[in-house]
């Protein structure tokens, strides 16, 4: 029923299920895993799935930066980290708290609540077919309406990678 | 396509980050699953971006993206930080805090 509605694209609802259907496997495998580089590895899945599900939502520039932000850079990051810290090889224990069964019933009640909240307020909304948005629009809005929040996003990023050098350094 | 799809799908990857956050020990993984709530909530915006035909959502997603990326720096240094002190990055030993 949701994702093969009447009367829309039903080759892009196939696609979307498909995807969705890895994903949300891939997620799991990142919250179960019992090896951490696995974890990273399963995420990479996670966000490649996020860069697909954005082109199936015309958003073709979020896409681009998706794969060039977190499967380039926030992945190379995260497999630093885990070298740095010398995750062991192979399956560990201890990667969860005692208390780890406590977010089960959080998950579920939260996905509850927000799958019910969802379907009440946009029972069978169809999106129409859409052109995908041309990407000089979305840098006429960067650069004139979010000119200062663009700026003041690179003033973090400078802050950011300052903070981290000092934060990372030996001395 | 059906407008549920995509916030269905956001609040599945939503809830499974949380409940990452609740049951990790390790702080890589803990930042691990922020990254998968944050990208759960990027999912939301470009999904209103285009049930509103209103190219702003995806504008705000850029900006996530970035923040993300300076959060996932600043975080991973400290856990370094962390890591050279007491030679772990298990979470609940770090309780000098409590009161």
């Amino acid at each position: 029923m949701l994702l093969a509605a009447n009367d829309v694209n039903v080759a892009m609802n196939i696609g979307f299920g498909i995807i969705a259907t890895v994903m949300i496997f891939a997620a799991f495998s990142v919250v179960t895993t019992k090896n951490v580089v696995h974890a990273a590895l399963y995420l990479v899945l996670v966000l490649a799935g996020v860069a697909a599900q954005y082109i199936l939502a015309a958003a073709e520039f979020v896409a681009v930066s998706q794969v060039m932000v977190y499967i380039g850079a926030v992945m190379v990051l995260f497999l630093f980290g885990i070298m740095l810290t010398r995750a062991q090889i192979g399956a560990e224990d201890g990667l969860n708290n005692s208390g780890w069964q406590l977010g089960i019933p959080v998950g579920v009640i939260l996905f509850g609540l927000l799958a019910y909240v969802i379907i009440d307020a946009y029972e069978d909304d169809v999106i129409g077919e859409r052109q995908p948005f041309p990407t000089e629009e979305l840098s006429d809005q960067i650069l004139s309406p979010f000119l200062v929040p663009f700026l003041a996003v690179s003033f973090v990023l400078l802050a950011a990678a300052i903070g981290a050098i000092v934060l990372a350094r030996k001395d | 396509m059906l407008a549920v799809n995509f916030l269905l799908l956001a609040a599945v990857l939503f809830c499974i980050g949380v409940f990452g956050v609740i049951a990790r020990r390790n702080a890589v993984l803990v930042l691990m699953s922020i990254e998968l709530i944050l990208n759960a909530v990027n999912l939301n915006l470009v999904a209103f971006a285009l049930m509103n035909n209103n190219i702003e959502g995806q504008v705000f997603a850029l900006f996530v993206i970035a923040i993300a990326a300076a959060e996932v720096g600043v975080g991973l240094a400290m856990v370094l930080m962390i890591y050279r002190n007491r030679k772990s990055i298990a979470l609940d030993e770090l309780s000098e805090m409590k009161g």
